[in-house]
C-alpha cells in the first residue's frame, strides 16, 4: 500500500471505483463545501477537490479536502503546475499528508489568461510529469528533491490527468507511458464524448500493457443543455463533442434528461471496457445530480474500501 | 534579434512631462530591423513631438540621433556633445540600450520610448514572433529545434498538455502549440524516441530567475595594465 | 484664399488628373499645393507630417488606381503610410480626417476638384491647423 487511502484499497482489490468532483466555493466560508460532501457522501467512493480550476480563485483544494474529511468523505486532492513552485509544492504536500490527505492528481493546470487573475505571474517550475516525478520520490524514498532527507515521507497515491481527445493523437498514449514511469498511480481522463476515439485510444493502452501499470478511470460529464455541448465543443480546447451528441441534444425534449441518459449509458458501457478500472464523474454546474446517476447506472450501493 | 515596440504616443508625452530639451536617440541594430527606433522611426518621432510641442505651446527643442549599436559605449560616447545640450534623451533602443545611455550619461535622465520584448525573429516583414527562452540551458537538441520555454505557454519540458488541439494552444486558437510543433519536426527528424523520456525537473538557476546573469570570457577581459596601454596613459 | 492643403499626386495618374482638369478649366481652391512625386509610393510619413508642421490644414495623396500603379504597387505603399500619419495625427489630437489618399486614372481630369472638395469640406468641420501659417522661417 502506498498510501492505504480507500481508492487505493478497492483497486487493489479490483472493484470498479466511482469519483466525483467538489468545486470549492470563491469564498472564505467552509459551510458550502460541508453540505456539499454532506449531500454527496456514499455515492461515490472519493470526490476530487478542483485547485482554482480554470484560474479562478477560490478556496484551496487542501482546505477544502480537509473539510471533506471532517465530514467523512474522502477526498482527492488536486494540485496544478501553475501557481506553485517546487518548494511550495513540496511543501503542501506535506502538510496534506500530514492532514491526513491521500489522494492527490497532479496536473498541468490550466493558462491563468482563462481566470479572474490574467494579469498575475504563472510558475510551472515543475510540469505535470516532473510533479509526479518529485513526489514520487518523496513518498517513496523519503527525500526531496535534491537528496535531503525528510524525517517522514507522505502517504499518497498519486494520480494524472490524460486526454485521449486532445492532439497530436499519436502522441497521447506515450505521454500516458510517461506518466506512468513518473510515478502516476491512477489516472482520471478528459471528458469522453467521442466514445469511438476513447476506445482507440484504450485499444493501443492495452496493446502497450498500460492498464497492467496505472488504474485508469473515464471521465465523464452529464451534459444539461444543446448550449452546454456546444460550448465545449467549441470553446474548451482539448474537448471533442461529436455532431452526433450535439443532435441529440438538440431534438431531445427534455435535455436534462436526454444529458443524464447519455451518462448512464456512456458508464453502462465502460463497466463492459477492458482495462477501465473506474470511472470519474464531473457534473459541471450541476454537482447535485450525481447521487441519481450512479444510481441509475447501477453503481450504488459503493463497497466499504 | 531583441524585438519591440514603439510605446504610445500619449505615453511618450506623458513620460517626457517636466523636459523642454529632448534628445530623441535611436539604434541602427535590432530595432532598426523590427521597425521600431531606428534612424526612420526616430525621425517620424521626433517630428511628431515637434509638432505635439508647437500644438501645446510647450517650446521643447527635439533633436535626433542614431548611433550604430546603442548597446556599445564606445558607440554611445559619439552621442556626447549631442547630450551636453538636452536635459533627457529619448531612447528609441531597447532596454539594454536604453539603460547603457544612461550610465554613459548618468547626468541626464533617459526616457525610454520603447517597450521591449523579446528574443525572436521575423517570420515575415513586418511580423515577429518570439522564439528564445533565454533559460541559459539550451535543450532544443531534444525538442526538435524549437524552444519550450519560449513557444510554449506553460514551459512545458514533457508536453504537450491536454488543451492542445489541432495543433494550436489552450490560450489562443492563433498561437501554435510549440509541443505539437516539436512533435512534428522530431517525428519529421527520426527521433521521436526522444519524446520518449521524461525530462527532469529544471535548474533555473542559469536563467533570470538565479539573478541577473554575468558572462566572461577570461581570454578575452583585460588586465588593468592592458587598458591602460590601450588608452594611452602609460 | 480657402484652406491650406498640400496635394502629393503621382506623376502618372494623380499630376496628370490635376492637369487635364486644368486643361478642361475645371477650378478647384486656389489654397491648394501641389507637389509631384514620381510614384506616390515615394510619399514618406515625415514629409506629410512636416507639410502639417508647417501649417497645412490638410493633405491629400494621389495615386493610380489598384493594381494599375505604373511602378505596380507604390500606391499600395501610399496607402499603408497614410494610414500611419492618421494614426498619429489622432494621437497629436489634429484629426485622422485631415490626410487621405485617393486613386485615380490619368483622364479623370473631373476628380481632382472633388478630391480638393472633399478635403476642403473635411477642414471646415475639423477647423483649420491649430498651428497656423506655414510662412513661418522658424520650424
Amino acid at each position: 500500500m502506498k498510501s492505504g487511502s480507500g481508492i487505493e484499497r478497492l483497486f487493489e482489490r479490483g472493484r470498479f471505483v466511482v469519483t466525483g468532483e467538489i468545486g470549492p466555493p470563491m469564498s472564505s466560508d467552509h459551510a458550502p463545501v460541508r453540505e456539499n460532501a454532506r449531500f454527496l457522501k456514499g455515492y461515490a467512493d472519493a470526490f476530487n477537490l478542483t485547485d482554482n480550476q480554470t484560474a479562478i480563485v477560490r478556496m484551496s483544494s487542501l482546505a477544502s479536502s480537509v473539510i471533506c474529511m471532517e465530514e467523512g468523505v474522502e477526498p482527492i486532492m488536486q494540485m496544478t503546475c501553475r501557481d506553485r513552485n517546487r518548494i511550495a509544492m513540496q511543501s503542501d504536500l506535506l502538510g496534506a499528508s500530514a492532514l491526513g490527505v491521500r489522494n492527490l492528481l497532479c496536473i498541468s493546470g490550466d493558462h491563468q489568461v482563462f481566470g479572474n487573475q490574467p494579469e498575475s505571474k504563472n510558475v510551472y517550475d515543475l510540469d505535470s510529469i516532473q510533479q509526479l516525478m518529485v513526489f514520487s520520490r518523496m513518498r517513496d524514498e523519503a527525500k526531496v528533491w535534491g537528496e535531503a532527507e525528510l524525517v517522514e515521507g507522505p502517504k499518497v497515491f498519486l494520480g494524472a490527468a490524460a486526454n485521449p481527445f486532445a492532439d497530436p493523437f499519436e502522441f497521447r498514449v506515450t505521454r500516458l507511458a510517461k506518466k506512468v514511469k513518473a510515478g502516476a498511480d491512477f489516472i482520471q481522463t478528459q471528458a469522453i464524448f467521442d466514445m469511438a476515439r476513447f476506445e482507440r485510444w484504450m485499444a493501443e493502452v492495452r496493446s502497450r500493457g498500460l492498464d497492467q501499470e496505472v488504474h485508469i478511470m473515464a471521465g465523464l460529464v452529464p451534459l444539461k443543455s444543446v448550449g452546454a455541448a456546444r460550448y465545449m465543443k467549441n470553446k474548451v480546447s482539448g474537448m471533442i463533442v461529436p455532431d452526433e451528441i450535439i443532435a441529440r441534444m438538440k431534438a431531445a425534449e427534455n435535455p436534462k434528461e436526454e444529458g443524464l441518459s447519455i451518462c448512464v449509458e456512456q458508464i453502462e458501457h465502460l463497466l463492459t471496457m477492458e482495462g477501465i478500472h473506474g470511472v470519474h464523474i464531473m457534473p459541471v454546474a450541476w454537482e447535485r445530480k450525481l447521487p441519481e446517476i450512479v444510481e441509475r447506472a447501477g453503481l450504488l450501493p459503493r463497497p466499504t474500501p | 534579434m531583441i524585438i519591440g515596440e514603439q510605446k504610445p504616443f500619449k505615453e511618450i508625452v506623458r513620460n517626457l512631462e517636466g523636459h523642454e530639451t529632448i534628445l530623441v536617440a535611436g539604434c541602427r541594430s535590432c530595432v532598426a530591423i523590427c521597425l521600431a527606433g531606428g534612424e526612420k522611426e526616430v525621425g517620424v518621432l521626433a517630428e511628431s513631438l515637434r509638432i505635439h510641442s508647437d500644438l501645446n505651446d510647450l517650446g521643447w527643442e527635439v533633436g535626433e540621433a542614431t548611433v550604430e549599436r546603442q548597446c556599445e559605449k564606445e558607440w554611445v560616447r559619439e552621442l556626447a556633445p549631442l547630450v551636453e545640450e538636452v536635459d533627457c534623451v529619448l531612447s528609441m533602443a531597447c532596454g539594454v540600450g536604453a539603460q547603457i545611455v544612461q550610465e554613459m550619461f548618468p547626468d541626464t535622465r533617459v526616457i525610454p520610448g520603447l517597450n521591449t520584448s523579446n528574443m525572436g525573429a521575423p517570420e515575415e516583414q513586418g511580423i515577429w514572433s518570439e522564439k528564445c527562452g533565454g533559460c541559459g540551458d539550451c535543450v532544443l537538441h531534444l525538442t526538435g529545434g524549437i524552444c519550450p520555454m519560449a513557444r510554449c505557454a506553460k514551459n512545458l519540458l514533457n508536453g504537450p498538455c491536454g488543451g492542445s488541439q489541432d495543433g494550436m494552444c489552450e490560450i489562443d486558437p492563433e498561437t501554435p502549440c510549440a509541443w505539437d510543433q516539436i512533435f512534428q519536426s522530431l517525428k519529421r527528424l527520426g527521433r521521436l524516441d526522444l519524446m520518449e523520456e521524461n525530462i527532469p525537473p529544471k535548474d533555473w538557476t542559469p536563467s533570470r530567475n538565479g539573478g541577473p546573469r554575468t558572462i566572461v570570457k577570461s581570454s578575452a577581459v583585460l588586465t588593468e595594465k592592458e587598458k591602460r596601454a590601450r588608452e594611452g596613459l602609460d | 484664399m480657402g484652406p491650406r492643403i498640400v496635394g502629393f499626386c503621382c506623376s502618372y495618374c494623380g499630376y496628370a488628373s490635376a492637369d487635364l482638369a486644368g486643361r478642361q478649366g475645371r477650378t478647384y481652391s486656389p489654397g491648394v499645393m501641389i507637389v509631384r512625386l514620381p510614384c506616390s509610393g515615394r510619399i514618406d510619413v515625415l514629409h506629410i507630417l512636416q507639410a502639417f508642421r508647417k501649417g497645412a490644414d490638410a493633405v491629400f495623396v494621389v495615386g493610380c488606381l489598384e493594381d494599375n500603379c505604373n511602378f505596380v504597387n507604390g500606391n499600395f505603399e501610399a496607402k499603408k503610410r497614410v494610414q500611419e500619419v492618421k494614426d498619429i495625427l489622432d494621437a497629436l489630437g489634429l484629426g485622422a480626417g485631415r490626410v487621405e489618399m485617393f486613386n485615380v486614372a490619368s483622364n479623370q481630369g473631373w476628380r481632382f476638384p472633388r478630391i480638393v472638395e472633399e478635403m476642403t469640406a473635411r477642414v471646415e468641420k475639423l477647423g483649420p491647423n491649430p498651428l497656423g501659417v506655414i510662412a513661418d522661417d522658424n520650424r
